[in-house]
């Protein structure tokens, strides 16, 4: 994973809340075995709409997203990060994220800040006053930049420490193998096992 | 010497640390089963033979094929050439790393949320993971259930742990008594239209009270299996006598000593009485309709006594804004009765209700009627196993004589990955757990419901409960 420290591009202001994973990525994307090329699949629904904010010019080249609250909820699918890191984009912002989007984004070195409902409102009207404008996303002092404003974002000291170093988790993790096996010894015997298989009779 | 009184998830939790997390490190917990299935697998294996690292638990892993399986002629090639490269990658990393595989035309395959519980995998106590959000079902057992992605899933598959961070607890409490006809998913969709898709953020859920400790195994699975659309990271219930009982016998459930040793144990897990929720619910079992969701978010629901709701019924500004896209989108006007929207397709399946007592007890409403006119019904039983049990018990010919068409077992119309997908415009009653936009189909319009509602709405050809039904 690339360390990220600080980054400047093309912010897209996504008017909308509870924007679901359906909608980031629909399922007929998801049948593909690749971990890359899923930037025809962002949004794709949307997409076909040439009102939608991807689809203007001052935006196709977004990098910044800031969306409505609640983003990223319903299932589990990476599929979603993927696109939207293949599209282009490096971080999201929005007042909410769901659980599940905002690990798999630290997983991909997608930046999730979350920022205030007045922040949000606040970057979507300067950003639609001057469509086009960059903002500067500085993850070591957790602050946007856009113009005059700067506001403030959260994330937790362990994702953002992992994001700025460009951390593997399974390295990481593997530097517990001994405790790992240690509590392995532990587990009772009556635990379930998948192997060997039996069947219902 | 006080010992500090928990909460079942945190006790779970604390059964599973390998390392506690310092400075603000996530805790590192042990995973005691992993599911696996061909959508969210294939580029965590990949990862696995980049890195050059094992499977390291393949006894504590297992995986079966239902996102993209076909539900008709399941002995021939899958037709869509890239459902099918999947399947076949799937089975190949199962063979490669050493992993049990239900496959298509297996007896033990189906929706693995399903299948797992089934086979008695899913126990009290025990972590599970499965890249799917709807892992969260198997909280049901009192298991700390979670969703995960494809990064983590390769991350257990090379280590059998997962780094997770500290979570809030928030109680559920439902008392009293459910009237005929209202079922544990009219619980859910209830809960959900009250905290919103995002009141469960951070937390782990814990349903509990009299209405809970009342419901079979599987009404709880139902109950567990939405949680996520709360935005929980999981949904728990205690293990009881019904819990045990549900799993006693089953293929692989602890046996003699085994068990007595295990029965005592998950007995310990139930919430401390003096243990302190994060945050508490409260819903009254009592007075709860049949509950259904008029617009593309699990959170807009209503009684279907009700009527479609205004924009303006919503506080929020951002609720406002959502609540009419929505009603654009659902081509529904404010002020509608639930009742009188006409339905064109009623889907009978999905991980949240295609078990044997969901399909009998749809089985139980039609029997004896013919289905509305030009209405379309589809059952899809959660696995091969409930499909036999299904027609073991006559359920399938009910069903086929009603005029509903009797598939093979698969997420199926749930999410459309394979071909069971609505036309755009079309209006479903659906069993399942998503109303997003586009979710069964581009364009579909998705009301979510309970086994019964779904029934009744494939008699009468609008949103109907089984009340509706007397005199008809």
């Amino acid at each position: 994973m690339d360390k990220f420290t600080t980054f400047t591009g093309v912010a897209v202001p996504l008017r909308r809340s509870n924007v679901d994973t359906d909608q980031i990525i629909p399922a007929v994307y998801l049948k593909r075995i690749t971990k890359t090329g899923f930037e025809d699949a962002l949004f794709a629904s949307w997409r076909q709409d040439p009102e939608f904010v991807l689809n203007q010019e001052a935006y196709k080249n977004g990098q910044v997203l800031v969306a409505g609250s609640d983003f990223g909820t319903g299932s589990s699918r990476e599929h979603a990060v993927w696109a939207l890191r293949d599209y282009g984009f490096k971080v999201v912002l929005s007042p909410k994220f769901a659980d599940i989007f905002r690990g798999n984004s630290g997983k991909q070195g997608l930046v999730t800040g979350v920022i205030s409902e007045d922040d949000t409102e606040r970057l979507w009207s300067a950003i639609e006053a001057n469509p086009g404008v960059e903002i500067t996303v500085d993850l070591g002092a957790r602050k946007a930049h856009l113009g005059d404003i700067t506001v403030s974002f959260d994330i937790d000291d362990y994702t953002r420490w992992r994001l700025m170093e460009g951390l593997d988790d399974i390295g990481l993790t593997l530097k517990n193998e001994e405790d790992i096996t240690e509590f392995e010894k532990k587990r009772p015997a009556w635990m379930p096992k998948t192997l060997p298989a039996k069947g219902n009779k | 010497m006080t010992v500090k009184p928990l909460t079942l998830a945190e006790k779970v939790w604390n059964d599973h640390l390998v390392v506690k997390g310092e400075a603000g490190a996530p805790d590192l917990l042990y995973i005691d089963l992993h599911l696996v299935h061909e959508v969210t697998s294939p580029q965590a294996f990949d990862g696995l033979r980049l890195a050059g690292r094992p499977v390291r638990r393949p006894d504590l892993t297992i995986a079966t094929e239902d996102h993209n399986t076909p539900t008709i002629d399941i002995d021939k090639p899958i037709a869509d050439v890239t459902s099918r490269t999947q399947i076949e990658a799937l089975r190949h990393n199962a063979k490669e790393f050493g992993i049990r595989i239900h496959s298509l035309g297996d007896i033990d395959q189906g929706i693995v949320h399903v299948v797992g519980p089934q086979l008695g995998l899913t126990m009290p106590g025990i972590t599970v993971v499965c890249g799917d959000s709807h892992t969260s079902t198997h909280g049901a057992f009192g298991a700390l259930a979670m969703g995960i992605g494809t990064s983590e899933v390769e991350h257990v598959l090379a280590t059998q742990t997962l780094p997770l961070k500290p979570f809030k607890t928030m109680a559920i409490n439902v008392e009293g008594t459910l009237r005929p006809g209202v079922t544990s998913k009219d619980i859910i969709l209830a809960v959900i239209a009250m905290i919103g898709t995002g009141g469960g953020q951070g937390y782990v859920l814990e349903y509990r009270g009299s209405a809970i400790r009342a419901l079979s195994m599987e009404a709880r699975m139902t109950i567990c299996n939405m949680s996520i659309e709360a935005g929980a990271r999981a949904g728990m219930v205690a293990p009881d006598q019904i819990t045990f009982d549900y799993l006693k016998g089953k293929a692989h459930a602890p046996e003699g000593k085994d068990w007595d040793e295990a029965v005592e144990y998950w007995k310990s897990l139930v919430t401390d009485d003096e243990a302190v929720f994060d945050k508490e619910v409260f819903l009254d079992a009592n007075t709860l309709e049949p509950f259904v969701t008029w617009g593309t978010n699990p959170g807009q629901g209503v009684s279907l006594n009700d009527v479609v709701p205004k924009p303006e019924d919503y506080l929020d500004a951002n609720d406002q804004a959502a609540a009419s896209r929505a009603l654009e989108y659902m081509d529904l006007v404010p002020g509608t009765k639930m009742k009188d929207i006409k339905i064109d397709t009623v889907f009978l399946g999905s991980c949240t209700n295609s078990r044997i007592e969901d399909l009998r007890a749809a089985a139980a409403i039609i029997k004896g009627h013919k289905k509305a006119e030009g209405l379309r019904m589809m059952v899809v039983p959660g696995s091969a196993r409930v499909r036999l049990q299904a027609e073991q018990e006559g359920l399938d010919v009910i069903f086929k004589d009603f005029g509903a068409e009797w598939r093979f077992a698969g997420c199926s119309m749930c999410l459309g990955m394979n071909p069971d997908q609505l036309a755009p415009g079309e209006r479903a009653a659906s069993t399942s757990n998503r109303n997003f936009e586009g979710r069964q189909g581009k364009g579909a319009r998705t009301h979510l419901v309970s086994p019964l509602v779904a029934a009744a709405t494939a008699i009468r050809g609008t949103l109907s409960s089984p009340s509706d039904l007397v005199g008809n």
